[in-house]
Order: C-alpha cells, then structure tokens, then sequence
C-alpha cells in the first residue's frame, strides 16, 4: 500500500512548482528521499537549489505542489504548526550562521532550548554533540574564534542537538577549503552511517555529490533533469549540463590534441570509449590487441571507483582505415562498452 | 566659590544626573520594542507589515523633526498631566523622554537591521517563533551596537537637559544660565563645563568598556 512506502521515504515532492515574478524557480519539481541515504542535489547557481530545499522547512512557500515529510503534506501549514515540524529536520548554511554573542556549547543547544529542554540536559547534550563532531574543548569559545571547518562542525552539532529525521545541508562545504571540505564531509558520511540520519545536501559542487551521495539529482532551470545512483549518472550522464557540471571530474581530451581534431579522415582517428561496473572489469584493451590486431595508442584516460563501481573514460588514437575502427568500436560495444569517434588527428596525436 | 555655591553645584550636579537616567531609562524602555517593531514589520521582516511600518516611520520622524526647545514648550499641558506640575527636575523628564525615544528607536532600528539576516533564517529553520528570533538573535546580536547607541543617547541627553534649565528644570544648565551667563560669574559656568566634561567622559567610558566586554564578533 501507498502508506507503507510513505513511511520509508522521509521527504516526497509532488510536482512542486514556485515563481519569483516570472521566473520560475521551481518548475515541476517531483522527488523522494528515501529513509537513510544522502541525497545530492547538484546545479548551477539560480537553478533553483536553495528555493527547493528551503520548501522542505517551510522557509519557502511552493506556488502548487505537495511537500510531504514523513508522510505529512507541510506546504500549506502556518507559522505555528510549521514550527514543531522544523524542530525535526536540522539545517547547516553555507556561512555557518552561528551566533556571535553566544559561546559554542549554547549554539549547539539553541534548538533544545526552543524546544523546551532543561538547562542540564542541554548542558550535557551539548558536550556530547561537541565530542561526536571532534570539538569538546571549544565549549566554551565563541564562534569568531573558530576555523571556518570548524564553525561548520559546530554548525552540524547545532543540527542534531534535537535528533532530526531530516538533515538539509545548503552548499555547506562551498566556503571552505579543499581539505577542510574533505573532513566536514567525511563527518557527515560518519553521521550517516552510524545513526542512519536521511541527508539532503545541495551543492554546485560534483566533488560532494561524488564523495558522500547514494543518489544524485541534476536540477536545471527548476527542473529535475536527470536522477539516479551517483555511479550510474558519472557513468551515463544523459543530459548537457550534467556533461558540463562533471567536466572537471572525468577525463577529458587533452585541449592540444582537441585542438586538432578534423572530420576528415586523415591520420589517426580517436576514439572515446566509456566503461563502467562489469564491462570496465574485464580486460578489455588487452582483449582488444590480441583479437583485432588494429594498432592503437592510449592517449588519456582514467578509472575511478564511485560507490564500489569502477567508472572509466579512455582515449585512443587508432590507426588504420575507417573500416578497422568501425570494427574497434564494434568489438567495445559487445563487451559494454559505449564509444565514441571523435574525428581525426594527423601526424601524431 | 563659596560653600553655598559648591552645594548648588552638587545639587545640580545631581539634578543632572537623575534627569539623563530617569529619562535615558525611558527612551530604552520604550525606544527599543519601536526599533524592533520597525524592523520586524518592515519588507523581509519577521513581522513584516508594510502599512503599520510606514504610519510607525513617519511618527517617529515627526517627533524627531520638531526641534527640542520647541518640544519642551508644546508638551506642558502633558507634563502637567503626567507630573502634576511643569515646573522642575521630574517635569523635565516627560519632555525629554518624548525626545529621546524616537530619537533611540531609531539608533537602535540601524543595530538591529545590521544582523544577518542568515541568523533570523537559522533560527526560524530550528523551529524557533518570533519571539525566539527576537530574544535569542536579533537582540543579544545587535547589543553591541545597542549599548553604544545608548552611550550615545545618554550624553545627547546630558546636552538636552541643560536646555530644559531654561523653563526651570534645575540641572546643571539652570545653574550655567542662572549664575555663569546672568550674573557674570564665570568660576560658576566653567566650573559646570568641567563637571559636564567630566559626566560626559563617565559616560562615553563606561558605555565602551562595555561594548567591549559584550562584543564577540572578533
């Protein structure tokens, strides 16, 4: 029944649609979070990331459209109904937010005292949130004497002081640096795992998406334009931005060689071949040379393993006539491989 | 100058004294929900009200347009309602809270709007209502700049209440007109410069110690 899977999907968005004059920020927007998993959702800026995660907390109003938390419709419901429902789903910015006239033990637990919870058990819930996020001797410092990483982690502390169901991150890593990124997001994977807590986190980052997300939605426009496990959208990313948002992050023609590639056949032809999970664990251009016997050349590439799934991109520089690099392309593509020619290079590539 | 003239100054000294504060304690009292009002009721705000913050803004303006001493006449008929007489010390406060509490309203309007807005976001996100987003954000964020607008509101009052000497208010400005500037003796008003220098300098100090002790942003 519809009930039971509602009980496993902590967020559910139907068709949610929000305009700011006219245009529209969210256009349509479905997508559910299951219970447990960390979900990316990855654009550019103004596609419409931060409208759609603020619906979820009711700090944005959708136009139409349904917002379901734990099977609870919340796009309709005023201020004061709103209020207890938020106290379920933790929130960390971009910058932070902390609250500069307070020490970091009393950010930490500004969301029990809002709810409610005696001085003590705060004090002592505190301490425990800032040993889990690797801060117990800040208690006592005020904000702007912290590290950027570390403001964060007090921002993720704050964020699970009142045991939400839900956790929004808002581009929370994009202010700080590489390695403190990495850190900030390996405790969130931490956090994840061990206390099974649902994580949205949006980002225009792929790095993040790659790094801690079970799934991945593309969102363009206000669109959802593509959705799926992270190693399969690495794999197959089927739209152009989602191509362009992974630029960095795959292998890519080297720009000289880009630079010099005809449609006419002359010279060699390079060829792109893309290969993930089993297709990418066989031996594959080793079985190539041994069966065809068409010389070729590696010019670029490169395998990273993404959830557990090997994900590859290789380039080759064929030489031979047109009809033996049809048959290279056919050989791949019976092994799973998809490829690609992209034109020809003369002299060496 | 004579005990009989050291006693007046002292008496006026004091006289000085418990109008600022009377009056200083007022303007806080009743300057700060109007500066909070202001900015909760004003476009993006937690209570945002377009209509009640534009009516609000212009009657704030025009008590603060219309010049003090001018003030101090048109509000008799009030005082004496409110004190029973017009004339003295605790009659002068009315005049002078009327003034200053626009007047801090709208000093501490600027303090408040100057808190991130990120901060209002952050607590509405944990779940927190108006009155939270008031109590725990916008004013221990803005109480720096509350405190020194305060400083600076009470010295101006220092300033206002010298002026109410002229319809008899007693203070140090009553003595300065009365003794120094009336009958020529200018041991008197120098010696009313130095004691206001004096309380102005208190003031300003305290007023940034304190600042500095409630200040956690660097």
């Amino acid at each position: 029944m519809e009930h039971a899977e509602l009980r496993q999907d902590v967020v559910r968005l139907t068709d949610l649609r929000r305009r700011f004059g006219k245009t529209p920020a969210l256009d349509g927007v479905s997508l559910t979070v299951h219970k447990g998993e960390i979900l990316g959702i990855i654009g550019r800026s103004g596609a419409g990331k931060s409208t759609l995660i603020r619906c979820l907390n009711g700090l944005e109003r959708p136009d139409s459209g349904e917002v379901f938390i734990e099977g609870r419709e919340i796009s309709r419901l005023g201020e004061s109904d709103l209020q207890p429902l938020r106290r379920r789903i933790g929130m960390i910015f971009q910058h932070f937010n902390l609250l500069s006239a307070k020490t970091v033990a009393e950010n930490v637990a500004l969301p029990l005292k809002i709810a409610g919870v005696g001085k003590a058990e705060r004090t002592r819930r505190a301490a425990e949130l800032l040993d889990l996020v690797g801060l117990p001797e800040k208690a006592r410092s005020y904000p702007a004497q912290l590290s950027g990483g570390q403001k964060q982690r007090v921002g993720i502390a704050r964020a699970l002081a009142a045991n939400p169901a839900l956790l929004l991150s808002d581009e929370a890593t994009s202010a700080l640096d590489p390695e403190t990124t990495r850190s900030i997001l390996a405790l969130l994977k931490d956090i994840n795992r061990r206390f099974g807590l649902t994580i949205l986190l949006i980002t225009h980052e792929m790095e993040v998406v790659r790094s801690i997300a079970d799934r991945v939605a593309v969102i363009d426009q206000g669109r959802i334009v593509e959705e799926g496990p992270v190693w399969s959208v690495f794999a197959e990313p089927k739209s152009e931005i989602t191509r362009s948002l992974l630029a960095g992050m795959r292998p890519q023609l080297p720009q000289e060689i880009a630079d010099r590639l005809s449609p006419e056949p002359v010279g060699d032809a390079v060829l792109r071949i893309d290969v993930f999970g089993d297709a990418a664990r066989q031996a594959l251009l080793s079985d190539l040379a041994g069966t065809l016997k068409v010389p070729f050349r590696l010019i670029h590439g490169g395998i990273e393993t993404i959830q557990g799934e090997p994900v590859g991109t290789l380039f080759l520089a064929i030489r031979g006539s047109g009809e033996d690099v049809a048959r290279v392309s056919q050989f791949l593509e019976a092994r799973g491989a998809r490829t690609e020619v992209l034109g020809h290079v003369a002299g060496d590539a | 100058m004579s005990p009989v003239m050291l006693e007046l100054l002292v008496r006026s000294t004091w006289e000085t004294i418990l109008m600022t504060a009377a009056s200083g304690l007022i303007s806080l009292v009743a300057g700060l929900p109007l500066g909070l009002a202001m900015v909760a009721t004003d476009r993006g705000g937690i209570a945002e009200n377009l209509w009640f913050n534009r009516i609000l803004g212009a009657v704030i303006n025009g008590f603060r347009s219309v010049p003090f001493i001018i003030l101090l006449v048109a509000l008799i008929p009030l005082t004496r309602l409110i004190v029973g007489t017009s004339i003295g010390t605790w009659a002068a406060i009315v005049p002078l809270s009327i003034a200053a509490t626009p007047y801090y309203a709208r000093i501490a309007e600027v303090s408040l709007r100057e808190v991130d807005h990120g901060l209002v976001e952050a607590a509405r996100a944990m779940g927190g209502n108006r009155w939270t987003i008031i109590r725990e954000v916008l004013v221990p964020e803005a109480l720096p700049g509350l405190v020194a607008g305060f400083t600076v509101t009470l010295i101006t009052l220092v300033g206002a209440s010298a002026m109410a000497g002229a319809i008899g208010a007693g203070g140090l400005g009553d003595l300065a007109i009365r003794y120094g500037y009336q009958r020529f003796e200018t041991v008197v008003m120098v010696a009313v410069v130095a004691v206001l220098i004096v309380l102005v300098c208190l003031i300003q100090y305290a007023g940034d110690r304190l600042v500095a002790r409630l200040d956690h942003r660097a």
